[in-house]
């Protein structure tokens, strides 16, 4: 069931009866139609199992690393209208265009100028002062210039567990995606560099799209404009955060949302 | 204020003492056992290491390794077979290292996986386990018989390549089985292509489980007598074979590569096998020798891989 936005930003993304199966033959998403504004914050929530990530990775192809994986849908990608999912699209077209931040901060075992640097390296030849440029604005919209500027050749494993995860979205960010996908960016980290990453998400939605996957319902409160909840592979409800979170429509989502379940 | 129980809780604890010092007995047993056998294993190497030393050490001499064999054991030198050696190596690992490191990717990263597949991968596992000398036999069959290579250190360098080649692309795989898959999708979500990822990550990261596992399979092959005594190796050398690198244009030569050959173990068993005890001596002073390229190599891949462990932790 769909919920129609109450006001209606400019699309992003949307998926239409999105339908995906694992290479075992598990449905995991059964026929999830969900429309993500342009330059806004959409947390997807729900309880363990219910689809939220396998939705995210389909965002960016991901499954297509990993044999057997199908999808069955459209999901468009504005303002071009592509379809994400079509499998005569390559997937690395669409991974050039919408960038991700995993669960567990993943930065390569190399220097923390090589982990930004890499995504302009593998787009092709650039001069070096243009390259040092970009790796320096992406480390500043990540929060982390301050404290690596003075030591950009330092292996990107020395740095703190939030500070990791601060790379590895300058990294995404270096290669300016049009879309950003979070995937429980913070269960890894503690309540302070958590609380950087969700301002760093607040400050970058003003001009990226961001999809965040979140178990923790007070933090897609804080940082998300939509919410859509998810439930054994069904959307359930979608609508504005504070919606979904003060009066949702759905008996489900309601006893989700006040932790009844989960 | 005490909690009160049912049940006598002081009775519990000492039962509970007891079965932990049970355990720790065993514990401690085990570890004593396991010390003794070490204990015996080295013992035993070492004994024998040092006997070789003993009876060898006084003929090592700078004119020993500049001297080729001789009938007389006191003039006899190693010249011939440890450049021999070397020259194979060369040769060896030259064939063994691309050829083992591009199966290993293929088999890993791109191979689909279906029967064909399996059936290749317990195929080189099992060939890991093939005595030597069977590859000797192949060795001779193909390239001496069939591909007319001849008695060389061509045909020698290829069937040295082909015993260690199953050990390079097990302990290739490994290696690169242990680049955590984050890091991969790390660097596919930056839209990079599978190779990028293989060439830019895989296998710079795991290059320290490679290198020592080519470092060791080396090792291995330096030891080799089986095979080569059947592709035909000489043991009685007394000159070197065509220098590789020429005066005149084009400079470099292969010449050298269809030239007959020996090797350090093939020259220690020539001379263990003569009746002199002279001979003797000579063949521990290249066991000598021989033992000690051998625990160079190995030496040199616990160097390596204590360096990319402390570059690369994940």
């Amino acid at each position: 069931m769909t919920t129609e936005l109450i006001t209606k930003p400019a699309l992003k993304a949307e998926s239409e009866k999105l339908c995906f199966y694992y290479g075992g033959g598990v449905q995991a998403l059964k026929s999830v139609s969900l429309s993500i504004p342009d330059r806004h914050a959409t947390a997807l929530i729900g309880p363990s199992g219910c689809g939220k990530t396998t939705y995210l990775r389909c965002l960016n192809r991901m499954h297509d690393l990993y044999p057997g994986n199908r999808y069955v849908g459209t999901v468009w990608l504005y303002p071009d209208g592509l379809n994400i999912v079509d499998h005569t699209i390559d997937p690395i077209e669409i991974r050039m265009r919408v960038g991700m931040v995993f669960q567990k901060p993943n930065p390569f075992p190399t220097s923390i100028y090589e982990n930004v640097a890499y995504g302009l390296r593998i787009r092709g030849a650039m001069t070096r002062s243009d390259l040092d440029g970009i790796v320096e604005q992406s480390l500043k919209d990540a929060a982390l210039w301050p404290e690596v500027k003075d030591r950009l050749r330092d292996l990107a494993s020395n740095l703190s567990g939030g500070q990791q995860q601060r790379l590895c979205i300058a990294r995404a960010l270096a290669t300016s995606p049009e879309m950003l996908l979070f995937d429980e960016p913070t269960s890894a980290l503690d309540p302070t560099a958590t609380a950087r990453i969700e301002e760093l998400v607040q400050e970058l939605k003003q001009r990226i799209t961001i999809v965040i996957v979140t178990h923790n319902m007070q933090q897609a409160a804080r940082v998300s404009d939509y919410t859509a909840f998810m439930y054994e592979g069904e959307l359930v409800e979608v609508d504005r955060t504070e919606k979904i979170f003060t009066n949702p429509s759905n008996k489900l989502t309601e006893e989700y949302v006040t932790g009844r379940f989960g | 204020m005490f909690l009160k129980n049912d049940i006598d809780k002081s009775i519990d604890a000492a039962r509970v003492r007891g079965r932990i010092a049970q355990s720790q007995l065993r514990d401690r047993l085990f570890s004593v056992a396991g010390l003794v056998v070490m204990a015996v294993a080295s013992f035993v190497l070492l004994a024998l290491l040092l006997q070789l030393a003993y009876d060898g050490i006084g003929r090592v001499s700078w004119k020993f390794f500049t001297s080729y064999p001789s009938r007389f054991p006191s003039q006899a030198g190693i010249l011939s077979a440890w450049i021999g050696t070397v020259l194979v190596m060369f040769l060896t690992a030259l064939t063994a290292i691309p050829l083992g490191i591009g199966a290993a990717i293929y088999l890993e990263e791109y191979a689909p996986k279906n029967w064909l597949t399996d059936l290749i991968e317990i195929n080189i596992t099992n060939l890991a386990g093939v005595p030597s000398i069977v590859y000797g036999l192949m060795a001779l069959g193909l390239l001496v018989y069939e591909f007319h290579l001849g008695q060389s250190f061509l045909t020698a360098g290829l069937t040295l390549a082909m015993l260690i080649l199953p050990m390079v692309i097990i302990a290739t795989r490994e290696a690169l089985r242990a680049v955590p898959p984050q890091i991969l999708e790390a660097s596919f979500a930056l839209g990079a292509t599978k190779w990028q990822t293989i060439r830019d990550h895989v296998v710079p990261y795991s290059m320290g489980g490679i290198l020592t596992g080519i470092i060791l399979s080396l090792s291995r092959a330096v030891g080799e007598t089986a095979p080569l005594l059947t592709v035909g190796a000489l043991s009685f050398i007394a000159f070197l074979p065509n220098p590789p690198l020429t005066s005149e244009f084009p400079f470099i030569s292969i010449q050298w590569l269809f030239d007959p050959f020996t090797v350090m173990p093939i020259q220690m068993f020539n001379w263990v096998s003569r009746p002199q005890e002279e001979f003797h001596i000579n063949a521990a002073a290249a066991g000598v020798i021989l033992m000690l390229m051998t625990l160079a190599m190995n030496a040199l891949a616990i160097t390596v891989r204590a360096r990319f462990r402390r570059r690369i932790h994940w």
